[in-house]
């Protein structure tokens, strides 16, 4: 599953990256702690965070995350959203918590077909 | 025993402490390198990793850090040498969870108490050395096929 049918199908608002959307998408990590995040999300992975700072998108980058959305409608930074577009990394906002946007994009991910 | 076998590439890189606009950089600089050297993703990626966290470490807690990337043969060695506090109690500082983060540092995600942590992890060979009021120095291996 590409970053793009995840986006149709929790609905959420693409910030910048538009161009990488295509992207497939190979698992998801939930978290806060940049430090958390870099020692245990992977590749193709998607983030989900409340971080809106600019220092996120390096932390994607350098983990080659497929994305990052942001929860609870949070606005990114001005500067995160420049940065994440010279990287080509799709930010996105949902409404919903990160418990159950989490729940939703893994079951999108784990279900069969 | 022979000859010694040259380096396939080395570069130094600066770090100015408390700038969190601009860290990130060099452990980019130093991903897109190592890429472009044509070595492996994985050990592209642990790289990075242990060099954004030494890179926060300087920019959270030191004046300022020169780093130092060497690629050699099955090898690519990444040392970190700054001038700032030092730490007190590196067994301490080794313990997941343990930080001196101030609030402002905390409240951006940083500070949790895993940064050394995960250089230790991602790294083959770590070693650490540091003197209060003077400053820390990491060295870190990675081995490459």
């Amino acid at each position: 599953m590409n970053v793009e049918a995840i986006v149709a199908a929790v609905g959420l608002e693409v910030k910048c990256g538009r161009e990488s959307l295509g992207r497939e998408v190979t698992g998801g990590y939930t978290g806060d702690l940049l430090s958390d995040v870099m020692g245990h999300s992977k590749e193709g992975y998607l983030w989900i965070t409340r971080q809106v700072h600019q220092n996120i998108v390096a932390v994607a980058s350098l983990k080659e995350h497929a994305g990052i959305i942001l929860i609870n409608g949070c606005e990114p930074a001005a500067e995160t959203l420049e940065k994440a577009e010279a990287e080509k990394i799709p930010v996105m906002v949902s409404v919903l918590p990160a418990f159950e946007l989490s729940g939703r994009i893994y079951n999108l991910l784990t279900s069969p077909g | 025993m022979g000859e010694p076998k040259p380096n396939l590439y080395s570069e130094s890189f600066h770090i100015e402490g408390g700038n969190f606009n601009s860290a990130g950089i060099v452990s980019t600089s130093i991903k897109s390198i190592l890429k472009k050297l044509g070595i492996p993703g994985d050990i592209v990626r642990k790289a990075a990793i242990v060099s954004y966290e030494a890179e926060i470490n300087v920019v959270s807690y030191a004046k300022k850090a020169v780093v130092n990337l060497t690629v050699g043969p099955g090898v690519v060695r990444i040392e970190v040498i700054d001038e700032g506090q030092g730490i007190p109690n590196i067994d301490l500082a080794m313990q997941e969870g343990y930080s001196t983060a101030d609030q402002r540092i905390r409240e951006m995600g940083f500070g949790a108490g895993m940064g050394l942590c995960n250089i230790k992890n991602y790294s083959d060979d770590f070693h650490i050395e540091s003197e209060v009021g003077k400053g820390t120095h990491l060295k870190m291996t990675i081995q490459t096929p």
